[in-house]
């Protein structure tokens, strides 16, 4: 299988914090890998970092065998083949459903507005919210708000998808939905990085799981094995806790 | 689930009727205190040895009424002038706003001449940026620039007041969420998209109310005009006074400002509430 995401060595500090320490993390095309660990272990700066939300110190990271930071790639570029989506949805509050998700289309990729249109609604179709378009975000739920961000995030056709604790901040009945959007990419073979603290989620949709602490990803591998047969001690003690707090 | 919701929802509250005394006792007793209080401080006032010299020098109706036409007509060049600076500075504060935010090695010098400008501007007083430009451009008689002090007064009220509305413009850039930004560096859009579709729009909504105020004090400081012989409303209550040594025709300037910045204020006041209202809708 081809190798979509190779990072190498990649380090970075936040002053003189080190949130990143040295990662190796391949991700092949159609795979899944979930990034599970406490907060401030680095998982969300890892994502940041792949489409260069935030600068990195070391290290490289090769989209297709192609360093991020090579001319060929100008920002983008990038950004339409790398799509995020952020905890809290981010969605531009002063526009409706279907100009949040036509905005990077029309204006970033120069595509007609009658087409990227016709894609946002397709999409909109496909993901349980037609007849959502013309809302404007704060009348929606926050589910539909996190379903609107992921279906901007997709309306340029990306090859990898990320996606930063997606339903951290929904009600536990609104999480489903968003979820069911995930597997569904998935089965369409979406190349994705998920940050998620969902461990029945992960389970389910990862093809390999990677915990990180400290910046460092201590243990990675089969969602069966990470989740139900942790070597490391650390990896055991985290899923302890989660098994405590009600969540796997 | 099977019974009907008529029987398992009980009625809404019947809504209270107020019985007669207390829907207007209260009224009638803050009305006849108002009344009283005013009345008798208006007593107060007109008993007073001086009055009748007051009433005659300030409030003469057939002084203001004789003075009234050309007040008038200054007032409306006094409001011509507010009405256009007003643009301008809408146009010209929010160019100055985006200057100042931007970042790059490229676009420093921008970034620099809007803090420049900004702190000169906003440290000199109005009327001095008046006198500067209403007496001082004219004189230097450059061809093809218009000479009056009308054109050269607004000019000055539109750099100054431009300063105050660049800070207030930039302290609504500044309150857009940095997820606004991170969303919109994600999907792709340059530096000036992001501000052009994500963070201006939404900047010129959070402070749409600060702006109004600033809209309601340059009313009023059109006024100022006046000292390079614009012949607004001010300098026309003036010109009687000059010539009639009577203060009445000041008092109908002052009737004239007064009914047009308190709908002003009002409005603003309205927006303000609306744009509060807003707030909570989206935090609740």
């Amino acid at each position: 299988m081809m190798k979509r995401i190779r990072i190498e060595n990649l380090t970075k500090y936040y002053g003189d914090n080190l949130v990143l320490d040295a990662i190796d993390l391949e991700v092949e095309e159609h795979e899944v890998v979930c990034l599970i660990g406490a907060s401030g272990s680095g998982k969300s700066t890892l994502l940041r970092c792949v489409n260069k939300l935030v600068p990195y110190d070391h290290g490289r990271i090769l989209l297709d065998d192609i360093s991020i930071d090579d001319e060929r790639f100008n920002t983008t570029e990038l950004y339409k083949r790398v799509g995020i989506v952020f905890q809290a949805y981010n969605l531009f509050p002063h526009m409706n459903v279907l100009d949040n998700i036509t905005l990077a289309p029309r204006r970033v990729h120069r595509t007609s507005r009658a087409e990227s249109e016709a894609r946002a609604l397709e999409l909109l179709d496909m993901f349980g919210m037609n007849g959502y378009a013309h809302s404007y975000p704060e009348r929606l739920s926050g589910g539909q708000q996190q379903r609107v961000a992921i279906i901007r995030a997709l309306a340029t056709n990306p090859e990898v998808l990320m996606l930063d604790e997606v339903t951290a901040a929904l009600d536990p009945e609104l999480i489903g939905g968003v979820l069911k959007i995930i597997k569904d990419l998935k089965t369409q073979g979406m190349t994705m990085m998920i940050v998620t603290h969902e461990m029945g989620f992960a389970r389910d949709v990862a093809d390999r799981v990677c915990f990180l602490e400290g910046g460092r990803i201590l243990e990675e591998g089969l969602p069966q094995k990470i989740l139900a047969h942790p070597e490391n001690p650390r990896t055991r003690q985290f899923l302890q806790r989660i098994i405590e707090a009600g969540r796997l | 689930m099977s019974s009907s919701p008529e029987t398992r929802v009980p009625a809404p509250p019947a809504r209270r009727t107020l019985s007669f005394r207390e829907r207007y006792v209260p009224f009638l007793i803050s009305f006849a205190s108002v009344a009283v209080v005013f009345g008798l401080l208006a007593r107060l006032v007109t008993s007073a040895q001086q009055w009748p010299r007051i009433k005659l020098q300030f409030f003469n109706a057939d002084a203001i009424r004789a003075s009234f036409p050309l007040v008038f007509r200054g007032f409306l060049t006094n409001m011509s002038v507010w009405v256009i600076a007003l643009f301008a500075i809408a146009g010209w504060a929010l160019m100055l706003a985006i200057f100042r935010s931007l970042s790059g090695p490229l676009l420093a010098p921008l970034k620099v001449f809007a803090i420049l400008y900004i702190d000169l501007l906003r440290g000199i007083p109005s009327l001095l940026l008046v006198l500067l430009f209403g007496f001082g451009v004219p004189a230097l008689q450059i061809p093809g620039l218009p000479r009056t002090g009308l054109f050269w007064g607004g000019v000055a009220m539109v750099l100054g007041y431009s300063a105050y509305a660049a800070e207030v413009y930039r302290s609504g850039m500044e309150a857009v969420h940095d997820g606004q930004r991170a969303a919109a560096k994600a999907l792709g859009l340059s530096q000036w998209q992001t501000l052009r579709f994500a963070i201006v729009p939404q900047a010129v909504r959070n402070v749409l109310p600060a702006l109004l105020n600033l809209a309601v004090a340059l009313q009023k400081d059109v006024a100022l005009l006046s000292v390079i012989g614009v012949r607004d409303a001010v300098r026309e209550a003036q010109i009687y006074t000059a010539r009639t040594f009577n203060y009445s025709s000041l008092i109908a300037a002052a009737m004239l400002f007064l009914a047009a910045t308190i709908p002003m204020a009002r409005f603003t006041d309205y927006v303000a509430r609306k744009d509060q209202e807003r707030r909570f809708q989206r935090t609740v």
